[in-house]
């Protein structure tokens, strides 16, 4: 028995070492005081050989979410894989308050079946039993629907782990930098390489169906915004004018994109219909008007703008155009990016010629340093509104980090070579 | 036509001439007509000026720098500004001014940052007389630091527009 434990622990560990975190690689540096304890127990897989661990990921996903500490399993007595096969005393005795079970099996078709249940250690009951199913090439997609069904049973949010990261790297080979445009999963993995540039590439916009993405790249010497499909790799130019082309934003319906445009003298917001290519000018102002992101109405749109001598965050009524200045602390608040609630905005925030994530509530107008480093931009919250992802620097180089938008959880992303930045979170993809 | 407007010129100026002169009008009058008639107006071409246009080169510095956030010309780009002025009038040479930010702040307002430096500088090139239209604008934003690091004088050295 433990010998057989052993080699099991040594199996899991070498699936550990062969899963592909290719470009991006995970370390969560501060968690919730009080995480809730899970122990995932390793799938029964019925005899079947399967290419990642399961379990292992669903535990690198409630871990990275800060609100969870994972049950390691080499302290467990036994690995159940079915709810009538658990002791709870043996699990409350390692102190989990939850416990997931399960069992793998192949269907007639040759898809996989994961049949896994969530129990309460402490009231002793089954909290549910589900089943999900994916083709054999997408384990990871079948895993993080666990997570996503574990975190929702758990904390009544729904999870985010089955969404999309876009982000864009720039590697420097001599005296020139080679600019790529990745999309990878939520926890870096499987990263897809969309774009490679000699010039830059910038500004990535998820379309709201997330299918899509706009950006901003100079591969014509200029910089022009394009839209790509993320399936058929088709890509589209949309822009070409004298000047700034740049900051795209989708509108919530999809139909529109908001840009800036410095055609007429300076940077304006714009509205495109993407569906006629017909322009609408939104802002008339000598300043700089940049960074449009649309509220869920699809009535309002934030920008960020020094119109008022230092760079602030307003409120732009395309109905009316009538304008509101939201930012009123310090001398630099940047870079809009409202979170689901519609309330929450996280925002680039200057104090002390340090730049930080900072987020403002627009009810109370508490505004709320979320990061300590000094470097950080490109605020970018999950469709859940639990965490945001953001660009900060560690020692020279760039790097991808997450922070809850309480400020209790943070986890960074270090690329394994060059600068990687500018990451945008995907919406729900189902 | 070109011949036709040779005639009347000379006809004008021969009735100038007449004027100008103590010789009675009448006998002006009457030779002109028969003279014209048959004489054969040569046309002088002028030639092309033979005044080669020499590109006037200058050492002056191309990269110009700027305070954090800010897009106003240092009075030490003057001098500089001036000379390429001078030499950009006496060719017809287009230009192209890059303007950068440094890395902090965010992206696309260091975007705009950087286009509105580069117009700082066009536009003291277009007040000493460079055409507009020879003068192209392009920023980078912080997108192509010169000098990488995060420091005060890498910082210094990224807030820039280059001429080019």
């Amino acid at each position: 028995m433990n010998l057989y434990r052993q080699l099991l622990i040594f199996l899991v560990g070498l699936s550990f070492a062969n899963t592909v975190f290719a470009e991006l690689v995970i370390r969560v540096t501060e968690g919730n005081d009080q995480p809730t304890i899970v122990a995932i127990s390793p799938f029964e897989l019925n005899g079947m050989r399967l290419s990642e661990d399961i379990g292992a990921i669903v535990e690198a996903d409630l871990h990275r979410s800060g609100l969870f500490q994972v049950t390691p399993r080499q302290d467990m007595l036994a690995f159940p894989a079915k709810p009538k096969d658990v002791y709870f005393r043996d699990w409350r005795l390692l102190g989990a308050e939850y416990l997931v079970v399960g069992s793998m099996q192949t269907m007639p078709d040759g898809r996989y079946e994961l049949e896994f249940s969530l129990l309460s250690i402490m009231s002793q009951r089954i909290q549910f039993t589900h089943k999900v199913r994916a083709p054999a090439d997408q384990i990871r997609d079948l895993a993080h629907s666990v997570s996503d069904k574990i975190y929702k049973s758990i904390t009544g949010i729904r999870g985010a782990f089955s969404t999309r990261l876009a982000y864009v790297s720039a590697i420097r080979e001599g005296d020139a930098q080679v600019y790529r445009l990745y999309v990878a999963d939520a926890d870096g993995a499987r990263e897809r390489l969309m774009l490679e540039s000699s010039q830059p590439i910038m500004s990535p916009a998820w379309s709201p169906d997330g299918k899509e993405l706009a950006y901003v790249s100079f591969e014509t010497g200029r910089p022009a915004i394009w839209r790509q499909n993320l399936t058929t790799a088709k890509r589209q130019q949309l822009t070409n004018f004298k000047g700034l082309n740049g900051a795209p934003s989708w509108s919530p319906d999809g139909t529109k994109l908001a840009l800036v445009l410095s055609k007429d003298g300076n940077p304006e917001i714009y509205s495109m219909d993407l569906a006629t290519g017909a322009l609408t000018r939104l802002t008339r102002h000598f300043a700089i008007d940049t960074e449009p992101t649309w509220m869920p109405d699809g009535k309002h749109i934030l920008f960020t703008s020094d119109r008022g001598g230092t760079p602030q965050i307003y409120k732009l009524s395309i109905v009316d155009k009538s304008i509101q200045r939201l930012t009123f602390q310090g001398n630099y608040n940047a870079r809009p990016n409202l979170a689901p609630d519609g309330r929450t905005l996280a925002l680039v925030h200057r104090a002390e010629n340090k730049f930080h994530i900072a987020a403002l509530d627009l009810k109370t107008r508490r505004l709320l340093a979320l990061t300590e480093t000094t470097l950080d931009e490109s605020p970018s919250v999950a469709p859940n509104g639990a965490m945001l992802m953001y660009a900060t620097k560690s020692g020279a180089r760039g790097i991808l980090a997450a922070v809850s938008i309480d400020a209790g959880v943070k986890y960074m992303l270090p690329a394994k070579r060059g600068d990687v930045r500018e990451p945008a979170w995907s919406p729900f993809l189902r | 036509m070109k011949t036709r407007i040779n005639t009347y010129a000379t006809l004008l100026i021969l009735l100038a001439m007449a004027g100008c002169s103590s010789t009675p009008v009448e006998e002006v009058v009457e030779q002109a007509p028969t003279e014209i008639e048959n004489t054969e107006v040569t046309t002088v071409q002028l030639e092309a000026p033979e005044v080669e246009e020499v590109a006037v080169e200058t050492d002056a510095p191309t990269v110009f720098y700027f305070d954090f956030d800010k897009a106003l010309l240092k009075a030490e780009s003057r001098d500089a500004l001036l000379e390429h002025a001078e030499v950009l009038s006496s060719n017809s040479r287009a230009v192209r001014l890059e303007g950068h930010a440094d890395e902090r702040g965010t992206r696309e307002y260091n975007m705009a940052l950087g286009e509105r430096r580069a117009t700082a500088v066009k536009e003291f090139l277009v007040m000493q007389g460079v055409a507009a239209d020879r003068i192209e604008v392009i920023s980078y934003g912080e997108e192509r630091a010169a000098v990488y690091g995060s420091d005060d004088e890498a910082w210094r050295l990224n807030r820039r527009v280059e001429l080019k």
